[in-house]
Formats: C-alpha cells, sequence, structure tokens
C-alpha cells in the first residue's frame, strides 16, 4: 500500500493523510466518471459545435423547436408551482400532524422515485383519459385532460412531487418552536405567524424543491409521451422532438435540440446552489 | 382562532387542521394513490390467469430477464464507484471537492433522453468511436452493451451521493486509529469503514435499483426496441400499449409497481435502522 | 403590573413539574426564578407567560384573572434563552415585529412602527445595526435585539428565560449590569429565571429560591444568601459546609463533644449544621470548638481552603483559614462558625 507523500511546494491541491487510498479511488472516481458520463457529455457538445453557429440557431429557431420547448417548459413551470404550494401542504402535514396512517402516506411520498415512468404514465393516462375514473367527471365540464397540455401537467406533478416535500420536511421538522412562541407573545396570531414567520423561513427550501422538480419536469420523458398526445406545435415536448430527430437518423439536430436542453439544466444547478449558498450567508442554514 | 384553543399558541384550530390534512389527502390521492390502484386494477380485469399469461409470454419473459440483467451489471459497477469516489472525496482534504460532487451530480439534472442521445453520437454513425467497435464485431448501439451503458448514466450518481454525507460525518478519526493500530488499508476499509457505512451503501443500492430497473427514457434512445433482444420491461410496456394490448401493458407495469413498492418498504425500514438524517438525499 | 400565582399545579403526562406554587410579585419589582433545572423554575416563567396553561390554580395580572386569556392577549415581553429571533428579518423588523401584528385600528403608521424600533435599538445601544440580519449578529448583540423586540409592545409584564445561558462569561456579566439599567429605567415588572445564584443575587430585587416543583424560599439576596430557610437553599446558595450535629438543651454536640454553639431554637434531637467556609474563625484547639484533621490543603488567590476530617465519624468539611496559617497535612485545626444555621432532621 503506497503511502501518498505530500510535495514540499507551497501550494498544495491536498491535505497530507495518513489514509491510505487517496491515488486508486480517486484515479478510478475519475476514470470512471469521465467514461460513463463526461466524455459522452462532451460528445454533445462537440456534435452540436460541429454544426456552426448558423445551422445550430436555424435548429434552435426552427417552429416546432421553439414550440416543443415552450411547450416543455410552461408545462413543467406549471407543474413546479403547483408542487411548490401542494409539497408544502403535505409536509406541513406530515411534520406537525398526528393522523392514522401518516407513516404510510409518508413512505409513499417517494412513490415517484421507485415507481417506473412508463407505469406511472399509462396509469395517469388510464384514469384521466375521457373515459377513465377521473377524466369522464372532467370531460362533463368540457375539460379534457389526458392528451392535452393539462395531461403534461400531471404527470408532472406526479413526477416532482417528492422533490419539495423532501426539500420542505427536515427545515420544517428543525423549526424552532421558541420562534412560534416567541411570535405570539408578541400578539401574532397563528396565520400571522404561519404566513410573516414560518413560509418565509421555509423560502429556500420551498425554491430549492421547486428547481429540483422544475429541472427534473423538463427533461421528462416516460411517463409524459402516454398522456400528452404528442400533437406538434400543440403538447409535443422537446425530449421528445430529441427522441424523433434521433429515430430519423437526424443526429446534428438531435444534438441541438440536446445542447439547448443541456445548457438549461447547468443554470437549474446553477441556480440550486446559488440559492442554498444565498440561503446560508443569510439565515446559516442550507 | 376560537376561543376554544386559546390555550395552545403555536398549532392551529381542530377544524384548519382537519381541512388541511383533508387537502392534502385528496391532492395525493388523485396524483399518487388512485394512480398507484388503477395499474392493479387495470392489470386484473381479465383476471389473474390473463395477468400470468401476459408475464409468461415469451417477450416478456426476455424483457424481464434483460432488465435483471442490465440492473446486475450497472448496480454492482456503480457501487464500487460511488465507494471509490465517497472514500475520496469524504476521507481526504484537496481542491476541487465540491467541483468534483457536482460533476457526480450531473446525471440527477440531465434529461433521461439526453442520457441516451449522448451514447448514440458517440457511437452511432457518423461518430468516432461506432466504426471502430463495428470493425471489432462488437455492436453498442442497439444492443445490450448500449442498454447497460445508458443505465448506468442514469443511475451513476446514487450510492456516491448517499455515501459522501454519511462518510463526511463519520470523518477520519476511525481510520486513522485503525492504521495506527498497524491495520492495512484494505484491512481497515473492510473491517471499519464498511460496517460504518453498510446501511447508507444499501440504501443506495436500493434506489440505484429500483431506477436501473424501471429506466425508459434512457433505454428507449439505446436500444432500437428488437423484440426479445433489447427490450426491457419498461420498454415492453411501451410496446404492448402501443398495440393497444393494454391489459397486458398494464400487467407488466403491475410487477414493476410491485418492484417499486418492495422497495418503497425497504427503503422505510433502512431509514428506521439508519436514521432519516442520512437518508432524507432528496436529489433522486 | 402586579403578577399574583395563586396555587398553581403543573403536570406533564402526569410528571408534577408544579406543586402548589404561590407568588407575589410586587409592581416594578425584578425578581428571578432561581433554581437547578428541572426545579420548574421555566414552567413558571411559561404559565405566567400564558405558554402554558396550570391544571390547578389561577394568575393574575393586577385584579384580572390571566388565566382565561391567551398569550396573544396577555401583552408580556418574553425573551428566550436562545433568542428566538426571526432569521429572515432584518433587526429592525424583528424588533416593529409586534407592532405591525397588531389589529388595523391599534396599528400605528409603517414610518411609526419604524421610528419606535428605531428608538429602541438605540435604547438597547444597536444603533447602525438595524439592516443587519439576525445571523450577523453576535451572541450578545442577538440578545440585545430579542430584548427590544420584547420591549416594543410595552409589555405589562417583561419576562426572561435564562437570558444570558447561552453567552460567554464576559459578555454575560456586562450584559447583567446593562439589563438593570434598562430595568431601572423602564420600570417593567420583571421576571427572569436562572441557574445561576451569582446572576440572581447580583441582579434581582427579590429571588425565588425553587426545588423540585416548590418554592423554597422568597427573599431578598441578602435574606436568601444570610438566613437560608432550608437545607436545600443552603447548599444551593453559594459554598456551604454541612455536618450531622445533636442539639441537647439548645446547645449543639458533634460525636458528644459540645461544639460551643448555639441551636437558635431548633428542639433538641437529630440535626444538620450548615455554615459557610469563609465565615469561620480559627481558634486554639483546646476551646470547645470543631475540631478537626487536616485531609487536604489548597492555596487559592487570598486564602487558604482546607479540607478536615472530623470526628470519629468520617465527616469531611471545608473552611477557608488565612493563607499565613500553615496547615499542614494531618495537623489539626479547631475553628467555630461565625454565623451559622441549624436544621432540624
Amino acid at each position: 500500500m503506497s503511502v501518498v507523500t505530500s510535495s514540499k511546494a507551497r501550494w498544495r491541491w491536498k491535505q497530507p493523510s495518513v489514509i491510505p487510498g487517496f491515488g486508486l479511488t480517486l484515479g478510478f472516481a475519475i476514470a470512471y466518471l469521465s467514461l460513463i458520463v463526461l466524455i459522452p457529455l462532451a460528445g454533445v457538445a462537440w456534435r452540436s459545435a460541429a454544426l456552426g453557429w448558423d445551422e445550430f440557431f436555424r435548429i434552435a429557431t426552427d417552429a416546432r423547436v421553439v414550440a416543443a420547448l415552450r411547450t416543455s417548459f410552461w408545462t413543467a413551470g406549471l407543474a413546479a408551482v403547483i408542487n411548490a404550494v401542494f409539497g408544502v401542504i403535505v409536509a406541513w402535514v406530515l411534520v406537525r400532524y398526528e393522523f392514522p396512517g401518516r407513516r404510510l402516506v409518508d413512505a409513499a411520498v417517494d412513490l415517484p422515485f421507485a415507481l417506473p415512468t412508463a407505469v406511472a404514465g399509462i396509469a395517469l393516462t388510464a384514469l384521466y383519459a375521457s373515459t377513465g375514473w377521473i377524466g369522464q367527471y372532467f370531460v362533463d365540464w368540457g375539460i379534457r385532460i389526458a392528451y392535452t397540455p393539462t395531461g403534461i401537467v400531471i404527470a408532472l406533478i406526479f413526477i416532482g412531487l417528492p422533490f419539495v416535500v423532501r426539500t420542505v420536511q427536515p427545515v420544517l421538522e428543525d423549526f424552532d418552536s421558541e420562534v412560534e412562541e416567541a411570535a405570539a407573545t408578541l400578539g401574532a396570531s397563528r396565520t400571522q405567524t404561519i404566513f410573516s414567520i414560518i413560509l418565509p423561513a421555509l423560502f429556500p427550501a420551498i425554491l430549492t424543491g421547486f428547481a429540483l422538480a422544475f429541472g427534473r419536469a423538463v427533461g421528462e420523458y416516460g411517463s409524459v409521451i402516454f398522456i400528452a398526445g404528442n400533437i406538434p406545435y400543440v403538447s409535443e415536448i422537446a425530449p421528445l422532438l430529441i427522441v424523433m430527430r434521433l429515430e430519423e437518423f437526424n443526429y446534428p439536430a438531435a444534438a441541438a435540440i440536446g445542447a439547448i436542453m443541456l445548457i438549461f439544466a447547468f443554470i437549474i444547478l446553477f441556480a440550486i446552489n446559488l440559492i442554498q449558498a444565498w440561503s446560508r450567508r443569510r439565515y446559516g442554514h442550507g | 382562532m376560537g376561543r376554544a384553543d386559546f390555550r395552545n399558541p403555536v398549532s392551529e384550530s381542530r377544524r384548519a387542521k382537519w381541512i388541511t390534512i383533508f387537502v392534502a389527502g385528496v391532492f395525493l390521492a388523485l396524483v399518487l394513490f388512485i394512480p398507484l390502484v388503477a395499474v392493479f386494477v387495470e392489470a386484473f380485469r381479465l383476471g389473474w390467469g390473463a395477468v400470468l399469461a401476459a408475464i409468461t409470454q415469451p417477450d416478456a419473459l426476455a424483457a424481464i430477464r434483460l432488465t435483471l440483467l442490465v440492473a446486475a451489471i450497472s448496480v454492482p459497477l456503480n457501487m464500487v464507484f460511488g465507494v471509490a469516489a465517497a472514500w475520496a472525496i469524504a476521507k481526504y482534504e484537496f481542491k476541487g471537492k465540491a467541483f468534483l460532487t457536482t460533476l457526480i451530480d450531473l446525471p440527477f439534472s440531465v434529461s433521461p433522453v439526453i442520457a441516451g442521445l449522448v451514447y448514440v453520437l458517440l457511437f452511432g454513425t457518423g461518430s468516432f468511436l461506432g466504426p471502430i467497435f463495428n470493425s471489432a464485431g462488437m455492436q453498442i448501439l442497439f444492443a445490450v452493451p448500449g442498454v447497460v451503458l445508458a443505465t448506468m448514466f442514469v443511475t451513476f450518481p446514487f450510492v456516491a451521493r448517499e455515501l459522501i454525507p454519511l462518510m463526511e460525518d463519520q470523518g477520519t478519526g476511525d481510520e486513522e486509529a485503525a492504521i495506527s493500530l498497524g491495520a492495512s488499508g484494505w484491512q481497515t476499509f473492510w473491517r471499519v469503514t464498511l460496517p460504518n457505512i453498510k446501511w447508507g451503501l444499501l440504501y443506495g443500492v436500493l434506489l440505484s435499483n429500483a431506477r436501473a430497473m424501471g429506466e425508459f427514457g434512457a433505454v428507449s434512445v439505446v436500444s432500437g426496441r428488437l423484440r426479445g433482444e433489447t427490450v426491457t420491461m419498461p420498454l415492453h410496456i411501451e410496446i404492448l400499449y402501443n398495440e393497444y394490448n393494454f391489459a397486458a401493458a398494464f400487467a407488466v407495469a403491475a410487477l414493476l409497481a410491485l418492484l417499486a413498492l418492495v422497495t418503497l418498504v425497504l427503503k422505510a425500514l433502512l431509514e428506521r435502522v439508519y436514521g432519516r438524517d442520512h437518508a432524507g438525499a432528496v436529489r433522486h | 403590573m402586579e403578577v399574583k400565582v395563586k396555587n398553581v399545579r403543573k403536570e406533564f403526562d402526569k410528571f408534577p413539574a408544579l406543586k402548589d406554587v404561590s407568588l407575589n410579585i410586587k409592581s416594578g419589582e425584578l425578581i428571578a426564578l432561581l433554581g437547578p433545572s428541572g426545579s420548574g423554575k421555566t414552567t413558571l416563567l411559561r404559565l405566567i407567560a400564558g405558554l402554558d396553561f396550570p391544571n390547578v390554580g389561577a394568575i393574575y395580572f393586577g385584579d384580572q384573572d390571566a388565566s382565561q386569556k391567551s398569550v396573544r392577549e396577555r401583552n408580556v415581553g418574553f425573551v428566550f434563552q436562545h433568542y428566538a429571533l426571526f432569521r429572515h428579518m432584518r433587526v429592525l423588523d424583528n424588533v416593529g415585529f409586534g407592532l405591525k401584528v397588531r389589529k388595523k385600528g391599534d396599528r400605528p403608521s409603517k414610518a411609526e412602527i419604524e421610528r419606535r424600533a428605531m428608538e429602541l435599538l438605540d435604547f438597547v445601544q444597536l444603533k447602525g445595526l438595524e439592516k443587519r440580519y439576525p445571523n450577523q449578529l453576535s451572541g450578545g448583540q442577538r440578545q440585545r435585539v430579542a430584548l427590544a423586540r420584547a420591549l416594543a409592545i410595552e409589555p405589562k409584564v417583561l419576562l426572561l428565560d435564562e437570558p444570558f445561558g447561552a453567552l460567554d462569561a464576559q459578555v454575560r456579566k456586562e450584559l447583567r449590569r446593562w439589563l438593570r439599567d434598562i430595568h431601572d429605567k423602564t420600570g417593567h415588572t420583571t421576571v427572569f429565571v436562572t441557574h445561576d445564584q451569582e446572576e440572581a443575587l447580583e441582579l434581582a430585587d427579590r429571588v425565588v429560591v425553587m426545588s423540585q416543583g416548590r418554592i423554597e424560599q422568597v427573599g431578598t439576596p441578602d435574606e436568601i444568601y444570610d438566613t437560608p430557610n432550608s437545607p436545600a437553599v443552603f447548599s444551593f446558595i453559594g459554598e456551604s459546609s454541612k455536618l450531622p450535629v445533636s442539639i441537647e438543651n439548645g446547645q449543639l454536640y458533634l460525636a458528644d463533644r459540645p461544639l460551643g454553639l448555639d441551636a437558635k431554637g431548633v428542639p433538641d434531637g437529630e440535626g444538620q449544621l450548615f455554615f459557610r467556609p469563609h465565615d469561620v474563625e480559627v481558634v486554639e484547639t483546646g476551646e470547645t470548638a470543631i475540631v478537626g484533621t487536616v485531609v487536604v490543603s489548597r492555596r487559592t488567590a487570598g486564602t487558604r481552603q482546607v479540607e478536615l476530617e472530623v470526628g470519629g465519624a468520617k465527616e469531611r468539611v471545608e473552611i477557608e483559614i488565612p493563607v499565613d496559617h500553615p496547615a499542614t497535612s494531618r495537623s489539626r485545626i479547631a475553628f467555630r462558625p461565625k454565623k451559622w444555621s441549624v436544621f432540624a432532621g
């Protein structure tokens, strides 16, 4: 077993340690990471760069691509907003209230993480189709859910549900009840305490959960394609367009749309890190 | 707020409480519970026999076999990676650690379709690597290796994600003590570190496995859907569904839903032995 | 505002935290609830605030029965040990919060709230920090914000739960004096909880010593220190030494030897002698006095602390004697307490 010796240089990139295996584990981790993730991802950048700017721009501004991106973004945004609202309510109920079946519900919140997306997709479609258990009641009101953008939103709510609940839940659990008591001694009503003390304190967690749910929803494919109806310009999502271009062996176009979505994913990742850094700086917690 | 509960300054009235529980319940029922129940109801619409027939049909069996094979390859590999990465990141101080952690998280932020796309671009026509493997007689794309690679990509961070915070919390004291007592690196890992992280490791493996068996988007891009060869269970569901063979589609779906339920039960059990604090990693 | 606690009993899951406690707090008084953890002092404070409610008994604010009022309606200023500041609000908004949540008719204008909050921040010597977030302040500064926030609602009573408990010794001393100042300027009826006797004795007009859910003694710091009324108070307040004695004809005896000390009215029988280690005089070994063998002798700053083995019984007492006394190991020392208390039992 080799012990890593520290160099005499003033700037050292690793602190010395008596624990062996640094070179082996880091080397393996980086090699594996590069082979499975980094090099393949770089391929997308390389392929879209090979297109040249004009060609890339032409693909990116193609009416159908723009429509698909727009659909992806607004449905994901709406679903994430709905999840932010109901996720907080669910987290609240799980943390604050005792009721029969609480543990079961708590465990079930993770179902969207565990249930394959294709299964969720066909189940939601069966339910929200105009003949389905739930869909039929909406048809009476003239509302169709499956095979419209509304259906996409339903699928994305399912996919994103655990994110807000699971980011808000621990913060709410750790919330100091003395702070609520302080508000009460100062004369605040329960409603005032909830809306001007507790919810603002949860805000960074809600925002993080929202961003995670949004990021996941924009890229979601499996559950959406069954319920969306996939009508071009109406209920066609960007990931589906990538799949279609690939099936036409139009790899450059697929790479270009993929690159746009990747850039977006990086922005989301960056935003989440910003939110957390900001919240740590201001509130002293993440 | 009514007079009845003036004695309790930090809780809501009973009415507000039950209304909130009701709202949460209706929401969860609509997006979570009813869809889950629907899977099983739709599957058993034609009875047990039909379900059995659907999952013992040759294509279905081939799909089940492939799904198990893919998980059996990708999960252990990701486990080894996860342990190595967590060891390097948690047990040492070095520059660029935060960046490396972010890179490991990357696959969670990327659309599954893109996970497939990257391998198509890497091995497909017009690529640099494709022809090399082809001339060596190895088919990657639209074959089992492609399916495995795409699955590895999407399940890549699970184990590492779970172990890094856990091992960072545990610090390096135990390992340093073992080394100072004369243990070798491997002895230290097997006898000291592994017992400390076993529940976290199992947790990561569990989540990694659930995703590996259920992945749809990434696999659908690279599979080519050759029946009996490159079709996994989720893809098989799609094929049956698109052929309007709903009962059979739901029968296979029920099998996967069962897997999800088992995963959730095991997960809840693991959280009990190993504590929610660590098991709370959100980015799945 | 005068506060009366009448025959209050409070149980948590059948465990009695307070057993039949009564207390009168005079208007404008600064009073300390002193006791070890689990003595019920914080519970009593929370009952006065209306954060908890008694199972039996009542609490009066002036002539009004406050027991039927919620914490919101009682208008008390409460300062928590860990500050309980609103982390997402600036210091200024923290202080103004109590005014901002008032009902429409009673609520001052925005500008007026801001003006009063600034005034209070000036009062607690935090001018210039109003735009900071609590996270950007030191512990002592946070506690000042918490106090300003409590004062903003013009409370009838100011209640502080271990207000300096989370601060380091230096800041603690400083804030103690400052709190006394503030109290003298505002004249609020103030109750604070502490387990630190030094803090209680230095700061309070009257000290309430609590133990195991009961009030042991209420009195001025001098009364509490000089004439403790029970063994519990004596051993809890200040340094104390204790010896089991017997009482005959109003005189104290240790293992049949007279000590030359009066029993102070305690009836004949078994008893316990309490005295302060520093309140003793060394006498010649021939006199009637407590005689012991030196076991441990420690020189501390201005005095010598000596542990003595007394009598045939293996009792040990500690006394403080002048440093010029040699107190060599195994030597014998005779002493008499200058002040002492005797309790039967």
